[in-house]
């Protein structure tokens, strides 16, 4: 479903993403790790070509992504994208958060966009927040928002680039309950991550990366088991070190 | 203060009102043309092609560096010259003004769109808003939101350079005043008066924008 074939990308003389190949299917849910600075969050952005890459090609369910010639709005709208410091729109309150693709992008009316909103509050448990404006929320509570607010574009795919890393320690349940869900709905999930547990409980594979490169690809356990490379024992042992 | 005579003042208030409307009015009209022409010489600095940046750049530097009571005297006589017909002082004024403005509206909301972070740009992209669409309904609002109290502090910079149109014979606040102290001989009443009135309007002023950036830090 989601096909990255082969990229290269460069930010001047930097190298940041070297060859990367990687495919995953309908309903599955990857996981991506590696250390700081090695391009996860790069190869999240090329999926949804928020970031353009120089040679090899992406394709999301039979739609070229890095074709010139692509309508990149309404591919971006088909696949959800939640970012790290959540990045809700602080002018609006969290229901427009919501509404606002549907309505720009999607065309659909203020009360059909308002409906699909509020049934997504709902179900994120966040109903009592609607006319709130994201500041007066907790980070937690944000980033459900934000899951809500890509959701609401109907998504046939979610990226996730370190949803949890910017919240406190007592709020990443919160959030990683919602992706679970998500997860066990069936719904395809690409994950920078470095909560094994979550990675443990609904990823079939694990990706590593290291210096711009897909160094592994493998299922889940047997990655945390038995890695292969040098490096993901060394990036494995510190992180399960916390 | 025996010598002073503040009958003068009360009794040519309706004429010096009518000044002080027009003073507010080429204030108000000049910020939001200024503002508009203003913001799209910044978008076009930041994200036009290369002629377009450069046009912005050279026109923004061009105006910050020529005097303000230049330009309404050259606009005085261009405009009329060049649509072929008298235009009136208030509009010819208007002109000035808000190219003016301009300039110094453009770098400030281009300090505001730069001040909009990555990650908002991107966000916006991810629910899938075009490139202009992103603009107007995520980068915009957050810029022009940043940057509020900057840029009422120009509009009393701008309020303030309005008693300038007096070259022009314009009958804005200053000159109704300053034809008072003429005709009827009062002339320390009459500029002190003028000089109250722009210290109250520019002070409540300043008080609004400290108030807003202390809201803004909390
Ligand atoms: N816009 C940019 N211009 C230049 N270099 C960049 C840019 N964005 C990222 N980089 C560099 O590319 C490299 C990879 O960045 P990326 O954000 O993809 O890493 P990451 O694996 O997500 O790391 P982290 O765990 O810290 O989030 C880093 O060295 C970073 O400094
Ligand atoms: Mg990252």
């Amino acid at each position: 479903m989601i096909k990255i074939d082969n990229i290269d990308k460069w930010y001047g003389d930097f190298h940041v993403l070297k060859s990367c190949s990687l495919e995953v299917e309908r309903g599955e849910v990857i996981v991506i790790c590696g250390p700081s600075g090695s391009g996860k969050s790069t190869l999240i952005k090329c999926v949804n070509a928020l970031e353009p890459v120089d040679s090899g090609r992406i394709v999301v369910e039979e739609t070229d992504v890095t074709d010139k010639g692509t309508k990149l709005p309404l591919v971006r709208a088909r696949i959800g994208m939640v970012f790290q410091h959540f990045e809700l729109f602080p002018h609006k309150t969290v229901i427009e958060n919501l509404m606002m693709g549907q309505i720009k992008v999607l065309r659909r009316s203020q009360d059909e966009a308002r409906q699909k909103a509020e049934s997504l509050l709902k179900r994120v448990g966040l109903s009592d927040q609607a006319d709130k404006y994201p500041s007066a929320l907790s980070g937690g509570q944000q980033q459900r928002v934000a899951i809500a607010r890509a959701l609401a574009m109907d998504p046939i795919a979610m990226c996730f680039d370190e949803p949890t890393s910017a919240l406190d320690p007592e709020m990443i349940s919160e959030v990683l309950d919602v992706m679970v869900e998500l997860a066990k709905e069936g719904m395809t999930m690409m994950v920078v991550t470095h909560e094994m547990g979550f990675a443990r409980k609904v990823a079939r594979r694990v990706v590593f990366m290291d210096q711009g490169e897909v160094k592994e690809i493998a299922p889940t356990e047997t990655f945390f088991k038995n890695p292969e490379s040098e490096r993901a024992k060394e990036f494995l042992s510190k992180i399960l070190a916390h | 203060m025996g010598d002073f005579d503040f009958l003068v003042i009360i009794e040519s208030l309706p004429f010096l009102f009518d000044g002080l409307l027009i003073s507010f009015q080429l204030t108000f009209l000049a910020l939001l043309a200024g503002l508009a022409w203003g913001t799209i010489l910044a978008v076009m600095r930041i994200w036009g092609p290369a002629p377009l940046r450069w046009f912005s750049a050279i026109y923004v530097n061009v105006f910050r560096s020529i005097p303000l009571i230049l330009v309404i005297f050259w606009f005085y006589f261009l405009v009329p010259l060049l649509i072929g017909r008298p235009v009136g002082n208030f509009t010819s004024a208007l002109i000035a003004f808000s190219l003016f403005e301009a300039a110094y509206y453009a770098e400030i909301m281009r300090a505001g769109l730069n001040s909009v972070s990555r990650g908002q740009v991107y966000a916006g992209l991810a629910i899938g808003l075009s490139p202009r669409q992103n603009l107007q309904y995520v980068i915009l609002p957050q810029a022009f939101r940043n940057m509020i109290p900057v840029l009422l502090t120009q509009a009393i910079i701008l309020f303030q350079d309005t008693s300038l149109v007096y070259v022009v014979a314009l009958s804005d606040f200053m000159t109704s005043a300053s034809t008072v102290a003429k005709v009827e001989g009062r002339l320390a009443e009459m500029y002190l008066f003028a000089a109250l009135v722009y210290f109250l309007i520019c002070f409540s002023g300043s008080m609004l924008v400290k108030h807003l950036q202390k809201k803004k830090v909390a």
